[in-house]
């Protein structure tokens, strides 16, 4: 993409401006993600606009003033205690310092043997966590593990979005295969009569091309998916859609997100 | 602290975080509600309104469909607007458009607190053009839409997008004079 054109458009103001619409502001936000400059730029486009507002400012209250008006409210005061403190406190504390300092020492070899020790053992439990969520044959595991482990897979991250913002799957797009294999661990089990439909995406414009559904996603175990992706995808994205699949993603149902760096 | 970070912890609730951003943008949300209430004690009440909000929704931001700034800002102008419609104002937002935000020169050039912002004002408005200040007040401070604001100003479409550009690269320009 010629990133210069693209911010001489002026779109990255109207995005700051917050006039965009939604399929827009995503367009921008996954280019900002792929192109350092075009994020530069945005950032400074804000600098601008965050200077102007801030020159016919009224002059603000406090912080502590908000703070007050929401009393009540789920927030933790963050104000400071400025009580005097006792030169015996501070001889206890020097006492426990050096008691500290004994116990480190003790404890330091210890320790480290102990850390080793869970690193192992906790590699041993995802190993076996591995193997028991792929209990449906030995087979299969391997192939998973080789295909994850292949030198030409690609890892994208998708982070949960509003609609499940704990929500997330990872892709392994293996570009000579043409093949993708959706992790979707992390995605809650869909409701009724919907399904995930996985979206690889290409920017400028933003044109979604859907790769296919994670079918019969409550009765799968290891929730890995196989799919073909012939696309020249520089995002992927999930969405839940109606039971067999939609045309175009419904962005309202954007699960999780995430921009493909190569 | 970089400002993902920051944003990322407010969303967990983290009053720190919250504090950090209140901090960096309480001004900035301040000064657009009051171009538009034009009144600094109703500005500066719904300016904390519009942080109370944010905190109170914190879980329905998410930055793929903007930047956090833009978020914040959005909520103070449906407040700023939500308050003069209440208070009979003229019904249109476009009617709002009467003064620019330039205005805000004139009616505190008599106040002490205020003045030097006024420089910074006048400094970043330096061979700034009346078409556009016009264009920032509409897209920045009023929140109309690039097809609202070609109508207002009777101006072609993309001709927003571009002259808006030029006019922010001005602003970007006088910043480092």
């Amino acid at each position: 993409m010629d990133t210069k054109e693209y911010i001489a458009s002026g779109i990255l103001e109207l995005y700051v401006a917050g006039t965009l619409s939604e399929l827009e502001n995503l367009e921008v936000y996954l280019n900002s993600e792929k192109y350092p400059e075009i994020k530069k730029e945005i950032e400074e486009i804000e600098a601008s606009v965050l200077s102007i507002t801030k020159s016919v400012s009224p002059g603000i209250k406090g912080y502590g003033d908000l703070l007050n008006r929401m009393d009540g409210a789920n927030i933790a005061k963050t104000g400071t205690i400025g009580n005097k403190v006792s030169w015996t406190a501070y001889l206890g504390w020097a006492a426990s310092l050096v008691f500290m300092v004994g116990l480190l020492w003790l404890y330091q070899q210890n320790d480290q043997l102990k850390l080793d020790l869970e690193i192992v053992s906790r590699e041993k439990d995802a190993m076996e966590q591995q193997i028991a969520d792929s209990n449906n044959s030995l087979a299969k595991t391997e192939d998973l593990l080789k295909t994850i482990r292949d030198k030409n897979i690609t890892v994208v991250v998708l982070n949960g979005q509003t609609v499940s913002p704990t929500s997330y799957a990872k892709a392994y797009w293996n570009k000579g295969e043409k093949k993708v294999f959706i992790d979707a661990q992390g995605l809650p089990d869909p409701p009724n009569g919907f399904v995930y439909q996985v979206w690889s995406l290409t920017l400028n414009p933003l044109t979604p091309t859907s790769m296919g559904l994670l079918e019969d996603f409550v009765d799968d175990d290891n929730k890995v998916f196989a799919l073909a992706n012939p696309n020249e995808s520089e995002a992927f994205g999930i969405t839940l859609e109606p039971a067999g699949g939609s045309e175009s993603p419904n962005l309202e149902q954007l699960y999780t997100l995430g921009v493909a760096t190569s | 602290m970089e400002l993902e970070i920051i944003v990322e912890q407010f969303q967990k609730k983290d009053a720190i975080a919250f504090q950090k951003l209140y901090n960096m943008y309480s001004e900035n949300i301040c000064g657009v509600i009051n171009t538009i209430v034009k009144n600094t004690e109703v500005a500066e009440e719904i300016c904390q309104d519009v942080f109370m909000k944010a905190w109170n929704n914190a879980e329905s931001y998410n930055a793929s469909k903007g930047r956090f700034f833009t978020w914040i800002l959005n909520i103070a102008r449906n407040a700023a607007i939500d308050e003069i419609r209440s208070k009979s104002y003229k019904n249109n937002k476009k009617n709002l458009s009467a003064d620019y935000f330039v205005g805000i020169l004139e009616s505190v050039t008599d106040n002490e607190d205020g003045k030097e912002d006024i420089i910074g004002l006048k400094k970043l408005l330096v061979d700034l053009k009346e078409k556009c200040i016009k264009i920032i007040e509409l897209l920045y401070f009023k929140g109309l839409t690039q097809k609202e604001v070609s109508e207002e100003l009777d101006i072609p479409l993309g001709t927003v997008k571009t002259r808006n550009r030029s006019c922010i690269s001005q602003i970007r320009t006088n910043i480092t004079l």
